[in-house]
C-alpha cells in the first residue's frame, strides 16, 4: 500500500493538471462549438509569461502567476475577437481550423520567444518532498492537485450562480435566445476565450514546474488534453475532472508497473495510454462519460 | 407607442420580405398581427428586436420607433433595454435549465435589485411554474413550456411585449387560458403585440387587428371591425355562409382574394 501512494499522487497532481486542461477546451467548446486546437500554445506562452514575470521583472512567484494569467486571457480574447468572431455563422469545422492557424502562429511566436532552452518558471516547489500519509511524495504533485481543483471549483461555481456565469451557459445552450434575451453574446465569446486562457497559463505554469521545465515542445503534452475531453464528454466540466483524473492515473500506474508486469508492451507506454483509452472510448461511448444527453420530453 | 412605418426587409440581401410595413401599437393596448405562413409576421417581429442580422436580413428603408426614439439600429442587447420583450416562435425555452434558471436569464439586462420581485411576480402569475422551481424546464408541458416562455421575457420588466404565436401547437383549454394570461399581463401596464395564426383568439382580446399577406398590410381595423368582416371570416376564422359550395364559389374566392391581397 505504501509503494502505491506515491503512484497515485504523481497520478492525481498530472491528471489534474489535464483536467485544468481540458475545462478550457470544454468552456470554449460550450460557448461556441468550436474546439480550440491554439490551447495548447496558449498554455506554452503562460508558462513563457510567469518566467518572464519572475526573472525578468522579478515579481513574486504567485503574483507572477496571476499576472501571467492575466496575460493570457487578454491574448485569448483578442484572438478570439481578431480571428475566430468573422467566424460567427460559418461551420464548426471552419472555425476549429482557424483555431489550428492560430495554434501555429503562436506556437511560431512562443519559439521566438523561448528558443530552443528549456526555462524554468521559478516556482518555490522544485523537487522538495514531503511525508504524505506514511509516503514521501512530490510537494508538486500536491500543488498541482490543490491548485487545479481550486482553479475548476472557482470557474464552476462561476458558472452556475454568478449572472454572466448563467448567460454564458445560455448562450452555449441556444444564442438567439441568449441574445432576445439582452445578452451580449459575442461578449460571452470573449469571456470563455478569456477564462480559456486564463486556466492554460495556469496549467503551463504546472507544467514546467519542477525538474521538467518548459520547451516549446512540450505544447504537445497538453494534446493529452484531447483523450481527456473525449473520455469526459465534449460538453462537461466534471466529466474533465473525472477523466483528468483517470487519465493521469492510467498513465501512472502504466509508468510504474508496465515495465514489471508486461515487458513486452516496451518502455515509454504510459504516453500511448492516454490515447488506447480514447480511441475505446470512442467505440463504446462517443459521448463520452458525462457527455450531456438531450433532454427529451416523452 | 411603438411605431413601424413603411418597413422593407430583405434577406440574404435578394429576398425581399417586407414591402413597407406600417403598423402601430398604442401604449397600453393589444394589438393583433394576423397571417399566413410566410407572409412576413415574424419578420416584423425580428425587425423589431434587433435579430435580423443573425437571419442574414437587413432593413433596407423605413423606421421603428419606440415612444418617439429610433430603435431599428440598435442590436438584440439594447432593445431589451429599452423595453421591447420578445416570446420567440415555438417558445425557445432553455430545456437543460431550471424553470428558475430559465427566469433569471430573462432579467439579464434589469437590474440586480429587481429580479426576487419580478420573479415573484411571474410565480404569482404562473403558480404551475412555482411548483416546479427547480425542475429541468424540458419536461414541462407545452402549455408550462409556454407560460414559462412568457415569464421570461416579464423578468425584464418590458413596456412592450412581442408575442409570437403563442397558441402554437397547445389544446384549445390551454389557448384560451394562454390567452387570459395575456390579457392579464396588459392590465399590469405592458403593452402586447400579438402575432398568431389563430386569429379568432387573436381578435377576441385584442383592440385593433393587423392582416398581412405576402410581406403587405393589406387589412388593419378594429378587431370587432374585422372580427364581422365577411371576407376575414371566411379566410382567417374558416367561418362562412351555410350552402355556399359550388365551384363558382371557388372562382369567387380566387378573385376575392387577390382583391384582398
Amino acid at each position: 500500500m505504501e509503494e502505491l501512494i506515491p503512484v497515485i499522487v504523481r497520478g492525481l497532481g498530472v491528471g489534474s493538471t489535464y483536467a485544468l486542461l481540458a475545462v478550457g477546451f470544454v468552456i470554449i467548446y460550450r460557448a461556441t462549438d468550436v474546439v480550440n486546437f491554439a490551447q495548447p500554445a496558449l498554455m506554452i506562452l503562460g508558462a513563457y509569461y510567469v518566467s518572464f514575470y519572475v526573472f525578468n521583472l522579478g515579481m513574486p512567484f504567485p503574483v507572477a502567476v496571476i499576472a501571467s494569467m492575466i496575460t493570457m486571457a487578454a491574448v485569448a480574447a483578442l484572438t478570439e475577437r481578431i480571428a475566430l468572431r468573422p467566424m460567427v455563422g460559418e461551420p464548426p469545422f471552419a472555425a476549429a481550423m482557424v483555431t489550428f492557424g492560430v495554434f501555429v502562429a503562436l506556437f511560431i511566436l512562443a519559439f521566438r520567444l523561448i528558443g530552443t532552452n528549456v526555462i524554468v518558471v521559478g516556482d518555490p516547489w522544485g523537487l522538495e518532498r514531503m511525508d504524505f500519509l506514511g509516503a514521501r511524495v512530490n510537494q508538486i504533485d500536491i500543488a498541482k492537485i490543490v491548485i487545479s481543483m481550486i482553479a475548476i471549483a472557482i470557474v464552476g461555481i462561476f458558472l452556475k450562480r454568478s449572472r454572466v456565469g448563467l448567460a454564458m451557459r445560455a448562450t452555449a445552450l441556444d444564442q438567439e435566445v441568449a441574445l432576445a434575451q439582452g445578452v451580449n453574446v459575442g461578449r460571452m465569446f470573449g469571456l470563455s476565450w478569456a477564462i480559456s486562457g486564463a486556466l492554460a497559463a495556469l496549467a503551463g505554469m504546472l507544467i514546467g514546474t519542477a525538474a521538467g521545465g518548459v520547451s516549446p515542445l512540450v505544447a504537445f503534452v497538453a494534446l493529452k488534453a484531447l483523450p481527456v475531453i473525449i473520455l469526459g464528454g465534449l460538453d462537461s466540466i466534471q466529466g474533465s475532472v473525472y477523466a483528468g483524473i483517470i487519465i493521469g492515473l492510467a498513465e501512472s500506474f502504466t509508468r510504474t508497473y508496465a515495465g514489471t508486469y508486461a515487458p513486452w508492451l516496451g518502455s515509454n507506454f504510459d504516453i500511448v495510454v492516454p490515447y488506447a483509452i480514447m480511441i475505446v472510448v470512442l467505440m463504446v461511448r462517443p459521448y463520452g462519460l458525462f457527455g450531456t444527453k438531450e433532454v427529451v420530453r416523452v | 407607442m411603438l411605431t413601424i412605418e413603411n418597413l422593407e426587409v430583405v434577406y440574404e440581401d435578394v429576398i425581399l420580405v417586407l414591402k413597407g410595413v406600417s403598423l402601430t401599437v398604442p401604449t397600453g393596448s393589444i394589438v393583433a398581427l394576423l397571417g399566413a405562413n410566410g407572409a412576413g409576421k415574424t419578420t416584423v417581429l425580428r425587425a423589431i428586436t434587433g435579430l435580423l442580422d443573425i437571419h442574414r436580413g437587413e432593413i433596407r428603408k423605413g423606421t421603428i420607433t419606440l415612444n418617439g426614439d429610433p430603435i431599428h439600429h440598435l442590436d438584440a442587447p439594447k432593445t431589451v433595454a429599452a423595453g421591447v420583450g420578445q416570446v420567440m416562435e415555438g417558445r425557445r425555452i432553455l430545456t437543460e435549465f431550471t424553470v428558475d434558471e430559465n427566469l433569471r436569464i430573462g432579467a439579464h439586462t434589469a437590474d440586480r435589485g429587481t429580479i426576487e420581485a419580478n420573479l415573484d411576480r411571474v410565480y404569482t402569475t404562473f403558480p404551475v411554474l412555482a411548483d416546479r422551481r427547480k425542475g429541468v424546464a424540458g419536461y414541462l408541458s407545452g402549455g408550462e413550456q409556454q407560460m414559462l416562455a412568457i415569464g421570461r421575457a416579464l423578468m425584464a420588466e418590458p413596456t412592450f411585449l412581442l408575442l409570437d404565436e403563442p397558441s402554437l401547437g397547445l389544446a384549445p383549454l390551454i389557448v384560451q387560458q394562454i390567452r387570459d394570461l395575456i390579457v392579464e399581463i396588459n392590465e399590469q401596464g405592458t403593452s402586447v403585440l400579438l402575432v398568431e395564426q389563430n386569429a379568432n383568439m387573436a381578435l377576441s382580446i385584442s383592440s385593433h387587428g393587423y392582416i398581412m399577406e405576402t410581406g403587405k398590410i393589406v387589412m388593419d381595423k378594429p378587431a370587432e371591425v374585422l372580427r364581422d368582416d365577411d371576407d376575414v371570416r371566411e379566410f382567417y376564422l374558416g367561418l362562412r355562409e351555410e350552402g355556399a359550395t359550388s365551384f363558382r364559389d371557388v372562382k369567387h374566392y380566387k378573385r376575392r382574394k387577390r382583391w384582398l391581397s
